[in-house]
């Protein structure tokens, strides 16, 4: 087997054009990726219509809130159109001018209002998105979502801050605006006051004296209670300060999810048209019966092409994954997570590779199957299950479970940043589609002794 | 026992592809140092006949015995040798896949016997038809089997190179090696064959001297109504004639 691999590595050195591109074409795609990741991300265009002005204040109780201001929030992360009516940024979306279209309508303010003097508001606003296109749709949602949060974190704080104030003026007294008018309120502890001031007034009749003495407890009770009350309630209004920090080149998991999408195409065509392509030449030199005749097994020729093509693979992609990582975080403390999970992945696609190879019996036509063979398995294992109909969906999750991409990927993204579904399963799974390939490739091989 | 002394020893030998009968029933017996052709038309089975004796195809039945526990030297009729290495390379990769006591030297003794060795470096895809044909002959004796087997050896080489390889290959028998090959040259089989087997269409029709062939012919001939043309007596012209009028006395 080593003579083999060193006359495989041989005519590889001298076919410089397919190794090259075989070499080359992942580097590519990595410099693409890296490119594209590490270019500020664009903010999507979004249509607006704001039924409120921009200068609209609000005066609840004794708090002001600039409402105009709270929904300017909502753009700083978008580009925005501002449209004039709600139908028009809705034709903005369908036209495909805009992502996602932002109504905030007329009536936000009496909303916001209503919630927080009667609680029996629900200020809406809308956000109309373009289902034509998954990706883009989920981009202009992630966009809008942050904001949304924010602006409603606010809001609610607000609704807070104006409840405590009541219950300040019903403990100490003061005056709440009810319907736009000011009531004067006593105050729960001056009530006691005055209360204990008129037992003490009346020391001679008994039952007047209990009655009131139960009246001035009760208050106690409530004071205690509602002393205790407001603060916890402050808290809740003031709920965990977010704390953001943007480190210099991005590093969300969408990035190393990306980069694991890249590295694992790169492997896929690799060990994919290596082995497809080696083992399919020892039919077209007419090598294979020669080598078969005792002086190889079969079985260890198999295993010396799979071995070749994933470990050249496997080199390629770490090298790709390498420079990626100079544009994107990448978790190097999992190092050996990476080798093995590409190494895994790699002898997957070269065990598939072989097994097209021995089908082909020739370099050209095995080229040609390992190539359309990994476009439509890679393009259907990306396909988000959601986005799809039940029936397609059954056929993607087969396709994606019987071909090696799926698995690959998600050892591979796990191996780069740690996604919570763990590792050990889509090795596994890498494993018995190694050996399962394997033995088709072997099946294969009794054609080619025929021919 | 004869057969015991035989070098080679075929019987009942036959191979089916699907319900085709590809050989039927080939057997034959080979001393030390003797030549045997195998003629017969296109699709008659002689490929698979060498191949079931190289040990690539398995015969559907019938036995292969021979006297030396080691596999015949085989060069098949499609050249099976890497484009891409050089002459030396390709030598030496088999070389070493036989697992010879001495790689190089077989690869030297090769590239002489063969005429190649101002080639040796050069790449096999870029030889004539002719030297890529002689580098697979090499390597089918590289090991320097008791037994050769060569289907159609001469196919691709001019009249020179033809000489040349024959000379090779009488040289190899009279060392007391068994040569086996297939041809289309049937004058080939006159001249360099000590036996020729005849196979039409799967079946031996004929195992004997190129000679014996021109007799059977002639018999062929004798009780026949109408005289043949060319001379009226004797046996046929040449033995090119004699065979093709062989062949189509059995409906071939
Ligand atoms: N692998 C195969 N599968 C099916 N049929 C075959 C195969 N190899 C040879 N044959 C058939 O067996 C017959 C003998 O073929 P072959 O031995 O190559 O003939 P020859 O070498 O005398 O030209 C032919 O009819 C051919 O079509
Ligand atoms: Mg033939």
């Amino acid at each position: 087997m080593r003579w083999l691999l060193v006359k495989d590595l041989q005519i590889l050195r001298r076919s410089p054009l397919q190794a090259g591109v075989l070499v080359v074409y992942p580097i590519a795609i990595a410099l693409m990726i890296g490119f594209a990741l590490s270019s500020p991300p664009g903010r999507p265009t979004v249509a607006i219509y704001s039924g409120i002005p921009t200068s609209k204040v609000i005066h609840l109780g004794s708090t002001r809130v600039d409402v105009g201001s709270l929904a300017e929030q909502l753009f700083t992360s978008v580009r925005p159109l501002r449209e004039p009516s709600p139908e028009a940024a809705i034709a903005q979306v369908r036209d495909g001018h805009a992502l996602a279209a932002l109504i905030i309508p007329d009536d936000l303010t009496s909303e916001i209002e209503s919630l927080v003097t009667s609680g029996t508001g629900t200020p809406t606003v809308q956000v109309v998105l373009n289902g034509s296109n998954p990706l883009e749709r989920q981009f202009a949602e992630q966009a809008l979502q942050s904001r949304i949060a924010q602006a409603e974190q606010a809001l609610s704080k607000l609704v807070l801050k104006v409840a405590l104030g009541d219950l300040q003026v019903v403990l100490g007294g003061g005056s709440v605006n009810l319907l736009n008018r000011q009531i004067p309120l006593l105050g729960l502890q001056r009530s006691r006051t005055i209360l204990g001031a008129q037992i003490a007034t009346h020391p001679g009749d008994a039952a007047l004296r209990r009655a009131l003495g139960q009246v001035v407890n009760f208050a106690n009770l409530a004071i205690d209670g509602l002393t205790f009350a407001g603060p916890v309630l402050g808290s809740i209004g003031t709920p965990v300060t977010v704390q953001q920090t943007v480190v210099a080149g991005r590093s969300t998991p969408t990035d190393s999810y990306a980069v694991a999408i890249a590295a694992v195409v790169s492997l896929m065509f690799v060990a994919l048209l290596l082995a497809a392509g080696l083992l399919a030449l020892e039919g077209s030199e007419h090598a294979y019966p020669r080598l078969v005749r005792g002086l190889v097994a079969p079985e260890a020729l198999l295993a010396e092409k799979i071995l070749l093509a994933s470990a050249c693979a496997a080199a390629v992609t770490l090298v790709m994954a390498a420079i990626v990582s100079s544009f994107v975080s990448l978790d190097w403390g999992r190092f050996e997570l990476w080798v093995v999970s590409i190494a895994l992945a790699g002898l997957a696609f070269g065990s598939l590779g072989v097994a097209l190879g021995g089908l082909a019996r020739e370099v050209a036509g095995a080229s040609l199957l390992a190539f359309l063979c990994s476009l439509p398995v890679a393009f259907v294992a990306l396909v988000p299950s959601t986005s799809v109909s039940g029936g397609v969906e059954d056929v993607l999750k087969v396709v994606s479970f019987v071909f090696p991409f799926k698995a690959g990927l998600d050892a591979v993204s796990n191996a780069f940043s740690g996604t919570p579904t763990g590792i050990v399963l889509p090795l596994l799974h890498l494993v018995v589609l190694t050996v399962v390939y394997a033995a088709g490739a072997r099946l294969a091989l009794r054609r080619f002794a025929a021919a | 026992m004869t057969v015991a002394a035989a070098a080679l020893d075929v019987v009942g030998l036959t191979r089916c592809f699907g319900s085709r009968m590809a050989v039927r029933d080939v057997g034959f017996a080979l001393e030390r140092g003797e030549k045997l052709a195998i003629i017969g038309p296109n699709g008659a089975g002689k490929t698979t006949l060498l191949s079931m004796l190289a040990g690539v195809l398995v015969p559907t039945s019938g036995a292969i015995n021979r006297a030396v526990e080691r596999p015949c030297g085989w060069v098949p009729q499609q050249q099976a040798v890497y484009s891409k290495l050089s002459v030396a390379e390709n030598l030496r990769l088999f070389a070493r896949l036989e697992r010879l006591a001495d790689p190089d030297a077989a690869v030297a003794r090769m590239l002489a016997q063969t005429g190649l060795e101002d080639r040796a470096q050069e790449q096999v895809g870029r030889l004539s038809g002719g030297n890529q044909q002689r580098v697979n002959v090499a390597i089918g004796l590289l090991a320097d089997p008791a037994v050769l087997l060569l289907d159609e050896p001469t196919a691709s080489l001019d009249p020179r190179q033809r000489a040349r390889l024959w000379e090779l290959i009488s040289a190899l028998a009279g060392e007391g090696r068994c040569v086996l090959y297939s041809t289309h040259a049937v004058t080939e089989a006159e001249r360099y064959a000590d036996r020729v087997l005849v196979l039409g269409d799967g079946e031996q029709l004929f195992l004997g001297t190129p000679t014996e062939l021109e007799e059977v012919v002639a018999g062929d001939l004798a009780p026949s109504a109408i005289a043949p043309p060319g001379p009226s007596d004797g046996p046929a012209g040449d033995f090119e004639t004699a065979f093709v009028q062989f062949l189509r006395a059995r409906g071939h």
